[in-house]
């Protein structure tokens, strides 16, 4: 902002000219040092480190003055949070982005196509609808949306019925639920598609049974449009379920014994009150596993076979035989389309419809019993799913342990950890000869490195967002929401585009990807910061700065530390999701920085499923073993939001 | 105690809080003299809160002046002000003990915390909570808190306190032990308070002056004895205790003035109304009943309720319904249907002008 805007948007007063002078230089500073170096382009260095160093001083600087020209109230605490978080989204999340945009436009030797820019974005290979007319093959967009689709409809409904038998098919089975809940946080995604590959690919466990004891020939059935759906069925599931329980348990129950008492039946209660308060819900797993689908790339790049979707097409347009970055950003254009769609429409319908209200004080009551026989099915229905995922995982577990369970060959071995997580002593200390070790440690490191930057950052945000009132806060809240809408492949195609070439030459090292982790796990640090300030009062604060304290004193003395169970749960999230995370990073990940999930993703390609399955134990029982220790450091970590006992006794 | 000098005090020099359109606070003028305690007294939505953050520096202000001690505070934020506030929900750190959330306030100026936690302690024993100071305010009853809260906005001495509803959390025994509390400590102290409730009896019990607003602007302020006795207006009659508000005409002459309605006439007793329509607002307990023979205005009685303190009768006549203040000692109570007059002495009347 400069002075001039600054006096438009009538924030000067007295004494504010030195700084408007001193906001308009570091303004003008800035761009110069940015500009200048993306005019040069190829031709110039790289940023260093001062470059860097000047970057956040201008940056700085540029806040503190906005601030004392009158911006953010005169705070100029709020001003460099601001200043400094959306800085830093402009770069590393809109400017790449928008880049791998505009290089759709481009054609290989980088000069304006505009023909060739709407061949590759109107092309049949993306929206050819032949399929639909007993043709051979639809357009990757086309199959992209149906798969959505599909999924999209079936977890929420599996979800559902999980939900409902968790919450109101009585206590028995409580553990297990829970354990649908903590699953998905600690798997990497294509681990289930694993499963089912070994499952039921043509040399499968359950494939083989079935041709030796009832003569059912083998094929390839599981490659493709069902194998994926079931794949993300089965991997989204658990996101729907946590979705609809909690809802479930935010319903009053006092609403329904109200219903109850007049003298409604159970069937008419569930479904004039509890159905019609679950809906937004509803729409919103709809919508939330249906951009899940679109994004996902662990799952289709290991089972989708000829069914080609957008995520997986991007990757091969990129990675694949006939490079083409222009395709690839074109195809990233569309999938990013549909995943904006869908969060603005989650965000427009979704954002004031929730009727679930927390208020401080808990009703007493007891939940309506659902109806016996929809109760029985849905407790039978969630036994029988939870089984079938459970021995997924199982399979995962006991595959590493013996020769190939892809081809049915169960002799115990331990080769395969041998193989990757070998350690031998050499020169008198031990050494680590595993072929997995570099990616393990490097996945750590990364992971390490970007949990306590995503958990500041994210938090910071929300602390800004709720607390203070500045012009254009609004704006600043979709800045760091709508991040979370772009599908990790698009990030991915993006970063390659953008931070390849100087002045921010990034790629190859190990910065871009934590720089890839914090921005995009930091909207999930932003959504726990806003709900834990919300059970917050304002008046903390309030108290805090009557008593002469600063900003900053009553940030570091008053809200973080009441944030404790948010931080620690931005924390896990983001260590854990950057331990799983493949879409994005299988593009910027090389040989010398490579990561866990890439590394197995190519042992997967490579057809070594033992060797792939064994380390997907080790990443699971690694994070486990993560959260159960800060589980026990931090006495108990509440990842929702209430338990289910305190919704109980009201308390 | 930082015993204001005579350049203390508040003033509000035409201070309004615009949301768009809406005026929260609308051109509001007063003053607070020093080691006095003023109410903001009004019904919910009337701007008495905003009015109050205004004060502490939490909320901005559209246009006008605020003055603190001499000092224009308008443009200064929270923490520069010399004012300290008790909120409502007291705010208390929950992750702090007692000690900790009292000696906060000397911290933030950078105070070595030996000499905040001497401060503290000392504010503590002041207010009776001596020997609490290690327990975190969840294991503190709700009076407990609350002195607390006082104690903390107490520490820093302030030029001036706010108290933004302290009693709303509190039951309704506690609530007049509570109120003695901090009006004793008001004045022995001389401390100068800007006091906020919807609560008009709190409002009379503990104030030297009350600011009476209604939709945003200040509706009449006064002693707590001039509000009762003159209401400004209708709004003023009704909200301040209880009135039967009856619309008639007002005939002066000269020594006596009668006010008529529904054609039946009483003597008055008006100060500065002029004759024409007027608006006559009746105390319940200035209305007696009398035998029906004996008094001009007539009527039947509707309902009588014994309440121990007093008996609510509910007369209904040709002014409408009057609700009368009856001794409980009466007996019998009337009955429903029973016919009955009602009578006042002629300067027990309040005559507002319409």
């Amino acid at each position: 902002m400069t002075g001039s805007t600054a006096a438009a948007l009538g924030l000067h007063r007295a004494g504010a000219a030195p700084h408007a002078a001193l906001a308009a230089a570091c303004a003008a500073a800035l761009l110069g040092l940015l500009g200048g170096g993306f005019v040069a382009g190829t031709a110039a260095s790289a940023f260093g480190p001062w470059h860097y160093a000047a970057l956040l001083g201008l940056t700085l600087l540029f806040a503190r003055s906005v601030a004392r020209c009158g911006a953010f109230v005169g705070d100029v605490t709020v001003s460099a949070i601001v200043v400094t978080i959306a800085g830093l989204l402009l770069l590393f999340v809109f400017y790449p982005v928008g880049r791998s945009l505009v290089a759709a436009l481009h054609d290989k030797e980088g000069n304006v196509a505009l023909s060739l820019a709407a061949e590759r974005l109107l092309s049949s290979d993306i929206w050819g609808l032949g399929c639909f007319g007993g043709g051979t093959t639809c357009g990757v967009a086309i199959n992209s949306v149906v798969l959505a689709t599909i999924v999209g409809l079936g977890t929420t409904l599996l979800g559902l019925v999980l939900a409902l038998a968790a919450q109101r098919g009585g206590q028995r089975f409580s553990a297990l639920y829970r354990l649908m809940a903590v699953l998905p946080i600690v798997t990497p995604p294509f681990v289930i598609a694993l499963a089912l590959v070994v499952l039921f690919g043509r040399t499968g466990v359950v494939t083989t049974t079935l041709n030796e004891w009832f003569d059912i020939p083998r094929t390839r059935w599981i490659y493709g449009l069902t194998g994926v759906t079931l794949a993300q069925l089965l991997t989204f599931t658990p996101i729907a379920f946590m979705i609809l329980s909690g809802a479930l348990a935010a319903v009053s129950p006092s609403l329904e014994e109200a219903a109850q008492t007049l003298r409604a039946s159970r069937a008419r209660v569930f479904r004039t009150v509890t159905w019609p308060l679950l809906r937004p819900a509803l729409a919103n797993s709809f919508l939330l596993a249906f951009v899940e689908s679109l994004a996902d790339f662990g799952n289709p790049v290991v089972l989708a076979g000829n069914y080609e979707v957008l995520s997986t097409k991007i990757f091969f347009a990129v990675a694949g035989a006939q490079h083409e970055p222009g395709r690839a950003a074109a195809l990233a254009t569309v999938l990013l389309a549909f995943t904006l769609l869908a969060f603005w429409l989650q965000q427009r319908w979704l954002g004031r419809a929730s009727y679930v209200t927390v208020s401080g004080k808990g009703d007493a009551g007891v939940p309506a019993p659902l109806p016996t026989g929809l109760r029985r099915f849905c407790v039978g229905f969630a036994m029988a799913w939870i089984v079938f995922t459970l021995a997924c995982y199982a399979v995962i577990l006991v595959g590493g342990f013996v020769k190939d369970v892809g081809r049915g060959d169960m002799t115990p071995v331990v080769t395969h950890f041998a193989e990757g997580f070998g350690l031998a002593w050499q020169d008198g200390r031990p050494t680590f000869t595993g072929s997995a070790w570099d990616s393990f440690f490097t996945t750590i490191e990364v992971a390490a490195i970007a949990a306590p930057l995503t958990a500041i950052v994210g938090l910071l945000s929300a602390y800004v967002i709720t607390r203070q009132q500045f012009v254009g806060r609004r704006a600043f809240e979709f800045l760091t929401l709508v991040a979370f809408a772009i599908p990790g492949t698009v990030i991915g195609v993006a970063y390659i585009v953008a931070f390849n070439v100087p002045p921010l030459e990034l790629t190859g090292g190990l910065a871009i990807l934590i720089l890839c982790f914090v921005f995009r796990n930091m909207p999930v640090g932003v959504r726990a910061g806003i709900a834990a300030l919300a059970q917050i009062d304002k008046s903390l604060d309030e108290a805090s700065s009557t008593l002469r304290a600063s900003t900053w004193r009553t940030l570091t003395k008053v809200v973080l530390p009441l944030l404790k169970p948010a931080i620690v749960a931005t924390l896990i999230f983001s260590f854990t999701h950057a331990m799983t995370a493949v879409s994005a990073v299988i593009f910027l990940a090389t040989a010398k920085y490579n990561l866990a999930t890439v590394y197995i993703i190519g042992r997967v390609e490579a057809g070594e499923y033992p060797l792939a399955i064994a380390y997907s134990t080790v990443l699971i029982v690694f994070m486990l073993a993560v959260l159960l220790l800060v589980q026990a450091a931090t006495g108990s970590v509440k990842l929702g939001r209430r338990s289910q006992a305190e919704l109980i006794t009201g308390h | 105690m930082g015993n204001p000098g005579p350049g203390g005090g508040v003033v509000f020099e035409g201070v309004s809080k615009r949301y768009g359109s809406f005026a929260a606070v609308d051109n509001v003028s007063f003053r607070i003299e020093p080691a006095t305690l003023v109410t903001l007294l009004g019904p919910s939505g009337c701007g008495k809160t905003t009015t109050l953050r205004m004060v502490a520096g939490l909320e901005g202000v559209t246009s006008g002046r605020v003055v603190i001690g001499g000092r224009d505070v308008t443009r200064l934020p929270a923490a520069q002000r010399d004012v300290s506030m008790v909120f409502q929900s007291y705010a208390l750190f929950p992750h702090m003990t007692v000690l900790e959330n009292v000696a906060y306030g000397p911290q933030s100026g950078r105070t070595p915390r030996a000499q905040a936690e001497a401060m503290a302690h000392e504010k503590l024993k002041m207010l009776g909570l001596a020997g609490l100071e290690k327990r975190l305010p969840s294991e503190l009853s709700g009076g407990q808190q609350q002195r607390v809260a006082v104690a903390r906005s107490l520490v820093l001495e302030p030029s001036v306190l706010l108290f933004d509803e302290p009693l709303s959390n509190l039951d309704a025994k506690l609530r007049r032990r509570v109120r003695q509390e901090i009006r004793e400590l008001q004045q022995s102290l001389e401390l100068t308070v800007l006091y906020v409730t919807h609560d008009q009896t709190e409002a009379l019990a503990v104030s030297d002056q009350i600011i009476v607003m209604d939709a945003g602007r200040i509706a009449q302020q006064g002693t707590p004895r001039e509000l009762y006795r003159q209401p400004a207006g209708r709004f003023m009659a009704d909200f301040i205790g209880d009135a039967n508000l009856v619309d008639g005409d007002l005939a002066v002459e000269a020594q006596a003035a009668r006010f008529t309605a529904a054609g039946v006439s009483m003597a008055v007793r008006c100060a500065g109304v002029p004759a024409g329509p007027a608006t006559l607002a009746l105390r319940p307990h200035r209305l007696r009943l009398v035998a029906p023979a004996q008094a001009a205005l007539q009527g039947t009685c509707k309902r009588a309720d014994y309440l121990g303190s007093h008996a609510e009768v509910l007369v209904d006549s040709p002014w409408g319904e009057l609700l009368v203040f009856e001794s409980a000692e009466r007996e019998p109570l009337p009955q429903r249907g029973e016919a009955v007059g009602v009578d006042f002495d002629a300067d027990a009347a309040i005559v507002l002008p319409r």
